[in-house]
């Protein structure tokens, strides 16, 4: 247990400029741009955005589960506790990733492993940190899974992974998200995007949950607008690699400031004004090429708000209230 | 949108033979004693989770699963009684648009070849007729004809899909299901695939089967919706009847479930149905629906409920509205 | 509104070239391809001399004697005249016996894969069986039904090759014809024959141009040992194996009448192994990142 200065309690995670690249047989992926966040303890922040957007390499960094090469930090600060997440090594990051920072993943199958019964995984995880004897570390996974609300968990912890449901094998995963002696920020990608809806609204509610009985922090990665409203603090969209717009969640959604944000919003068929309406607002075009992409607005092409500074020069943070900044030429008033 | 009915679907079942979890025979009921009419120019949403049977419900009333019972009526000819000649045939009204437009476009064909495709199969003309159809399809989905020559991974997946929707549209369908047809694409690009569907119908006066797992897009976009649990429709009604009136346990669930996109509205407290969808090779007894039902009383366990007509339009199969 | 396809992306087939073109291996199997490949073409324009004549008082010269660079061999014919000669037909036993096995491998695997059924059970049984016998004594076994000659030696090693070719494209019919692009051409009233063969099989035939790649090599060297075991080509062929089997009593004292023909075999064998293992780690997605 590390101690670390007053000054950095408030924030959990902070990004400072994090450029992430990758590079290709094309040319030069440039995924994630400039981008600088914080997450304090015990809130829920979710990045939204479409695929390609950046959300889950962002994630990835946090975690050091970028793949080097082909993919480059170019630049940019991960502080964890203090502690600049970059200038660790693999074998100090295995202490921190799963410890104190676990992550979940869209498709749970892929980080369960097959030839091992969940109640045996989640139980190595508690051996992993303590010195107890396999029966009370199995009868504590026991107990977690019962937690995360598995029915009949004493059979449950018994069963492999392919025998669970998606639903079940995500409650799994957060059950050994939990296992870790001193959880502090789980990372969740697109945890119910494989799921269905009530599915989906069983896991939202046991995260939200969970989160507050423990403590730690939450960042959802999602391109579900739907789940954001439902779950997060505070939202961060991001578009081709930037982040356009952050905003506590009622005033994102409420006065949606970056024109990308407003389209997004319009774009959604339960958007409440589409009562009797016959079309949706669409936005026109598609996501730009991140290869080709240059150092204007990369929603510029897309943009009916759009003028030739926007297509060159990528705009400064304007802050709307204290909760709420766009990064826009022209946001929407 | 005229009463006259264009698809009429009675009884259908379609089963498929596995082996259940002792390694013994069994019949997946993905289709079970479904009926069903859709009625010219309208769009029926199917709404429903995984395993609900909705997409073999799609892809049977197109013949291409084999039923194992029941009739499908296209307007008066019996779409499993014909033979392979008259089916084929009868393939040029009826069409399909696909989840995934990566996987339902071979990848070793140009976008040329993959709009002429049916143009070519059924013959409809030179081929400079069918080249300059296959540039005005381009054109009518919002594609440059200057593309086509290339290969479908060289598109964005919204393209992909109007590819789809170009090659469906080829041979002038009156009737179009489309499975899942935006849910592989990112929402601003679901809109845009959303608006070109609905033109589309206008201009061509087509009639949707649309299924989809996401309710806000069934509901933006049908006219008439179903709900499907496990193999069974278990209501039917005008979408702003279903909306207004949701009947079914199962129904009101679902609805409940769906995440609001307006934080104020957060439904902390609202009725979440439990546990799991049950396995389709074994549903439970009675109402399928009874192990997760609140409402279920003892003869869900026992008896599937027949449909009651709770309104007009409005069919539910409930035992809680059964008389 | 759709006209942001700015990148012209690179065809499949030049995606594929650009990998091969980074993997040294495959690279320098190919070179040694096309080098034997030429050979094989130009051998009348190149070779030095007849392969067939012999020249009784220069028996046995060894390798830089004057007009004989490689040597001669014991009935006193140009060892290099003879040995491009072969590479001709190891090169036309290779393409015809990959051919005979491909072409029948790829229709059995695709109706099998595709039509299933009592079709798919018995064809497959069969193929089985004849995976039961050992790859060479299978070969034997039909060139003795057949009769020692150059060209059944190729069918009978065609032949025994189909059993893995059929495997391969059943195995990937199978998981093909479950992808929707399938069920959408059916959806819009494409034949089952222009399925099979128009569609699916296409979208096999990666793992298959690799088989074929390695399955060159191998045929070259199946009908060496045929030859050897005077199965295959008759005297007086330049055919390697049998130039390998007809001068082996030579081996203590004119070592390279025996060791030359080797080398060519292993060299050709080593090239098409090389090229065959680049192209499957370039078209296996899971090696490719």
């Amino acid at each position: 247990m590390k101690k670390h200065d007053q000054t950095t309690t408030a924030n959990l995670l902070e990004i400072q400029d994090l450029s992430v690249h990758f590079n290709t047989q094309r040319g030069v992926v440039k995924a994630v741009r400039d981008l600088s966040l914080t997450i304090k303890k015990e809130e829920t922040l979710a990045l939204v955005g479409e695929s390609g957007c950046g959300k889950s390499v962002t994630a990835h960094s946090i975690n050091g589960l970028i793949p080097v090469p082909p993919g480059i930090i170019e630049k940019g600060k991960i502080i964890f506790e203090g502690e600049n997440l970059l200038q660790k090594t693999e074998k100090e990051m295995q202490h921190i990733r799963g410890v104190r920072i676990s992550m979940i993943f869209q498709e749970p199958m892929t980080s369960l492993n097959p030839v091992f019964t969940i109640g045996r995984q989640i139980a190595d995880v508690f051996l992993t940190h303590h010195d107890i004897p396999r029966e009370e570390a199995f009868s504590r996974a026991v107990n977690l899974l019962d937690m995360v609300k598995i029915p009949s968990p004493e059979t449950r912890a018994k069963s492999y992974p392919h025998q669970l449901s998606g639903g079940m094998r995500q409650r799994a995963m957060i059950a050994m998200a939990l296992a870790s002696p001193e959880p502090g920020l789980m990372i969740a990608d697109e945890p119910t995007t494989a799921l269905d809806v009530t599915i989906q609204a069983q896991i939202l509610r046991l995260m939200v949950s969970l989160k507050k009985r423990v403590g730690m922090s939450l960042l959802l990665i999602t391109h579900d607008m739907g789940v954001v409203a439902e779950t997060a603090d505070r939202v961060i969209v991001m578009y081709a690699g930037r982040k356009v717009e952050e905003a506590d969640v009622y005033s994102l959604f409420d006065k949606p400031a970056h024109p990308y944000t407003l389209g997004l919003l319009n774009s959604l068929p339960s958007n409440r004004k589409y009562a009797g309406a016959s079309r949706l607002e669409a936005i026109p075009g598609t996501v730009p090429d991140l290869l080709t992409i240059n150092d204007g607005c990369p929603f510029a092409n897309r943009c009916p708000r759009a003028g030739d500074i926007c297509r060159s020069v990528f705009p400064g943070e304007t802050p709307l209230t204290e909760h709420h900044s766009v990064w826009c030429h022209n946001h929407v008033r | 949108m005229s009463d006259k009915s264009i698809l009429r679907v009675q009884n259908l079942k379609t089963y498929f033979d596995v082996h259940n979890e002792r390694g013994e025979k069994a019949h997946l009921k993905a289709v079970d004693d479904v009926s069903f009419t859709i009625r010219e120019g309208e769009i029926l949403g199917v709404v429903g989770e995984s395993g609900c049977g909705k997409s073999t419900l799609g892809r049977t009333v197109l013949r291409l699963e084999e039923k194992r019972g029941g009739t499908v009526m296209y307007r008066e000819t019996d779409l499993f009684g014909l033979d392979h000649r008259e089916l084929r045939a009868a393939r040029k009204k009826l069409q399909m648009i696909f989840q995934d437009p990566s996987s339902s476009l071979n990848p070793r064909k140009k976008v040329s070849s993959l709009i002429s495709q049916p143009l070519k199969i059924h013959r409809t003309g030179t081929p400079e007729e069918i080249q300059d159809r296959v540039d005005a399809l381009m054109e009518e989905v919002g594609l440059n004809p200057l593309y086509r020559r290339r290969f479908p991974h060289q598109f964005s997946g919204g393209q992909r899909q109007r590819i789809g929707i170009a090659r469906a549209l080829a041979l002038n369908p009156e009737f179009i299901v489309c499975d899942e047809a935006v849910s592989a694409l990112d929402v601003s690009v679901q809109a845009q695939i959303l608006n070109l569907l609905l033109d589309l119908q206008d201009r061509h006066r087509l009639t949707y089967m649309f299924i989809s797992h996401d309710l806000s897009v069934v509901e933006f976009i049908s006219s008439r919706i179903l709900v499907m649990y496990l193999g069974k429709i278990v209501e039917i009604a005008d979408k702003k009847d279903l909306m207004k009136n949701p009947l079914h346990p199962y129904t009101k669930a679902l609805f409940a479930a769906y995440p609001d996109a307006d934080p104020k509205n957060r439904k902390e407290d609202r009725m979440l149905v439990m546990g799991d969808v049950p396995s389709p090779i074994n549903p439970p007894r009675g109402c399928h629906f009874h192990p997760r039902c609140p409402f279920a009383k003892p003869v869900c366990t026992e008896v599937y409920p027949g449909n009651t007509n709770a309104e007009p339009g409005h069919t539910v199969a409930c035992h809680l509205y059964s008389t | 509104m759709n006209d942001t396809l700015i990148v012209k992306d690179p065809t499949p087939f030049q995606e594929i070239l650009h990998e091969l073109s980074k993997n040294k291996a495959a690279v320098a199997g190919l070179i040694i391809i096309a080098l034997f490949l030429l050979i094989g073409i130009l051998a009348p324009l190149i070779a030095p001399k007849d392969p067939f004549a012999q020249e009784i008082s220069l028996r046995k010269l060894p390798p830089f004697s004057p007009g004989y660079i490689l040597g001669s061999d014991d009935l006193g014919r140009d060892m290099l005249s003879r040995l491009m000669y072969g590479a001709r037909i190891s090169m036309i036993i290779g393409v015809i016996s990959v051919g005979i096995a491909m072409g029948s491998g790829l229709l059995i695997g695709v109706t099998a894969g595709y039509i299933g059924g009592w079709y798919d059970r018995i064809v497959m049984r069969l193929i089985d069986i004849m995976l039961a016998f050992p790859y060479i004594l299978l070969t034997i076994v039909i060139v003795a039904v057949l009769g020692p000659s150059l060209f059944n030696a190729m069918v009978a090693i065609g032949v025994s090759q189909i059993p893995r070719y059929a495997r391969l494209v059943r195995a990937s019919v199978l998981a093909e014809k479950e992808a929707d692009y399938v069920t959408a051409e059916r959806s819009l009233g494409a034949s089952p024959l222009s399925l099979m063969f128009l569609s699916i099989l296409p979208n096999c035939l990666a793992p298959v141009s690799v088989q074929a790649t390695l399955g060159v090599g191998e045929a070259i060297l199946s009908s060496a040992a045929l030859s050897f075991l005077g199965l295959g080509a008759q005297p007086p062929t330049p055919e390697w194996g049998l130039m390998i089997a007809s001068s082996r009593e030579f081996i203590t004292n004119a070592w390279w009448i025996v060791t030359f023909p080797g080398l060519a075999t292993l060299l050709a064998v080593l090239g098409f192994n090389l090229f065959g293992d680049g192209l499957r780690d370039v078209l296996d997605p899971k090696l490719r990142e």
